[in-house]
């Protein structure tokens, strides 16, 4: 296990963060803590890299106690936060071979591997100017490169794509996913049920610190009622005839919408149009609906995703 | 996973590191630089040109203006210091505001580097603005009397005295909550000096503040500064003033480390 975590409790004064949080990351694995703002992933991963002392609780990284043997646990490590951890006034380079410097890299492998690192990430044209000049996605980018100087063998990547352009954040999912496939392990916090999704072997549902929910994306979604077929109508007519109808229909949110539990198979979508088709009635819109980890949110904490808990 | 013996910390080799870091910043950022510098040397162009001839007469020695002005040097050196050393504070406000340093927080590296590359750095402002001031000074009229030894103790004395006071503002930089805070709360290490045997002789004080000039740190410093600069007799001024400099230093240092400890 590259990280293993039991009975974590975490409080600020009387408001209680971390209630007993269990989880653990094999080797070689990411890991997504997926949760809203204030559920305690940020945290979670301020006591997994040694910046934060827990109250009560087991937690080991890369086979080391972080409270116990802090310095072991942070030669193992790397850490990329939501805020981005350069220095401005140095460039992308100096920002490098300053990480190499303090990982103890002799001058000229420091050199080899800030190159390396500038091209992976597609910063080498950017190398030689300030990192204030830099964009969201270089500046995040340049942020995961020097993470990486020292190799480290666990990371922790504390909401990557937060902030970031579609493009920088399929770009950083490429990489990502690059890492991974070097062997590294990875634990990523995220607030985003499609990165969850897209990058994650394994996914626990943070909410008002404890875990409600872990396992696969494939899963978590079978824990949950199966699809729908969203129907629109033209008039309160229309809805009114499909629900005599339609026996398991219910309304949506939308006063002129029903939705009918459905596999969203071909047979049941024809089956469902033939029966409104047989009363003529008139459909304005018509979409299906597999459940996704909006849906496995909502069903387990009881609010949708988007819905903003108050941070601290 | 059982991980091999961790590497080893190397708490010079990442100070030097962190020197290197924070010297390109004031590189970079020279207008904190010319502000330090720019202060003092204002002050000096106004005591000597200003309230130099009335001062100078006052002194009693005949020698007006530029009496005055090698009153004074020792008193715009000590300025230039506390100028350059709330430099540090500002600077480590601004520099805790930047994620970087969670980010060092998470290495494995000396933990003390960020705050010694600060004091190293600091300390090599702290003296290039001095050796800017000194030669302003020179040109509006200071002469200096020491020989080769005497500028050698001068510059070692100067060294240890901005060691210190950098210390007390890292931990006063550390302990602002903002940069604004930051730069305000060494301002009393600019005003002191004018309440001491800087501008003026204590001699002409009424007794109350006298007696508080005459004791307040900043008086055997500047007696010491101007003793080596002039080559007079310092008499016991020295290791006051020494004593002085190693409790700041060592209070300053403390107080840094365990308000750099407990942040997080």
């Amino acid at each position: 296990m590259a990280i293993s975590v039991s009975g974590l409790r975490k409080s600020f004064g009387d408001q209680v963060v971390l209630d007993g949080l269990d989880l653990t990351v094999p080797s070689g694995t990411v890991f997504a803590l997926l949760g809203a703002n204030g559920a305690g992933k940020t945290t979670t991963v301020k006591i997994l890299s040694t910046l934060l002392a827990a109250d009560a609780g087991d937690v080991r990284v890369a086979g080391h106690d972080v409270a116990r043997e802090p310095d072991a646990v942070r030669a193992a490590i790397g850490v990329t936060g939501q805020f981005s951890a350069v220095d401005k006034l140095l460039t992308g380079a100096e920002n490098l071979r300053l990480m190499a410097d303090l990982h103890g890299l002799s001058r000229r492998d420091g050199r080899r591997r800030t190159a390396e690192l500038l091209d992976v990430f597609g910063l080498t044209d950017a190398a030689g100017k300030p990192a204030s000049t830099y964009s969201g996605g270089m500046l995040r980018r340049l942020d995961l490169a020097m993470t990486l100087v020292g190799s480290p063998r666990v990371i922790f990547l504390d909401e990557p794509t937060t902030g970031l352009d579609p493009r920088s954040r399929r770009d950083m999912w490429q990489i990502v996913r690059d890492l991974v496939a070097g062997g590294v392990t990875i634990l990523l916090t995220t607030q985003y049920l499609e990165e969850a999704d897209e990058l994650a072997d394994r996914i626990a549902v943070l909410d008002h610190g404890r875990i409600v929910a872990e396992g696969t994306a494939d899963e978590l979604k079978r824990r949950i009622p199966g699809g729908h077929v969203r129907l629109r109508f033209a008039d309160t007519q229309g809805v009114d005839t499909a629900l005599g109808l339609l026996d398991d229909a219910a309304r949506d949110n939308d006063a002129l919408a029903l939705r009918v539990p459905s596999d969203g198979s071909l047979t049941a979508l024809k089956t469902l149009i033939d029966r409104l088709d047989e009363r003529a009635v008139a459909v304005d819109e018509l979409s299906v609906h597999t459940p996704d980890l909006d849906d496995v949110f909502l069903a387990l904490t009881g609010r949708p995703a988007e819905e903003k808990v108050t941070s601290r | 996973m059982t991980a091999a013996t961790i590497p080893r910390v190397h708490p010079l080799r990442d100070s030097v590191t962190m020197l290197r870091r924070n010297l390109k910043r004031m590189l970079r950022y020279p207008s904190m630089t010319v502000m330090l510098v720019g202060m003092p040397v204002v002050f000096l162009l106004l005591f000597v040109y200003v309230f130099g001839g009335t001062l100078g007469a006052g002194l009693g020695g005949g020698g007006g203006r530029a009496e005055y002005a090698n009153y004074v040097t020792p008193a715009i050196i000590l300025m230039t210091v506390m100028s350059a050393v709330q430099g540090t504070a500002i600077s480590i406000a601004m520099d805790m505001t930047e994620g970087i340093i969670t980010r060092f927080r998470t290495m494995h590296i000396a933990r003390v580097s960020v705050l010694t590359g600060h004091v190293l750095g600091s300390v090599l402002q702290g003296l290039f603005a001095v050796a800017i001031v000194i030669g302003v000074a020179l040109l509006v009229g200071f002469r200096p009397e020491a020989g080769p030894l005497g500028w050698l103790a001068t510059t070692g004395f100067l060294a240890f005295m901005t060691f210190a006071f950098v210390w007390l503002c890292v931990a006063l930089g550390l302990k602002s909550k903002t940069v604004e805070t930051a730069s305000n709360a060494p301002m009393p290490l600019i005003l002191l000096p004018f309440l001491g045997s800087g501008f003026v002789p204590t001699e002409s004080m009424p007794a109350g503040l006298r007696w508080f000039a005459e004791h307040q740190p900043f008086t055997p410093i500047i007696e010491t500064l101007r003793g080596l600069l002039m080559n007079e007799p310092i008499g016991g001024h020295v290791w006051i003033a020494t004593a002085w400099c190693a409790a700041i230093a060592l209070g300053g240092y403390l107080w840094s480390k365990r308000l750099y400890n407990r942040q997080s």
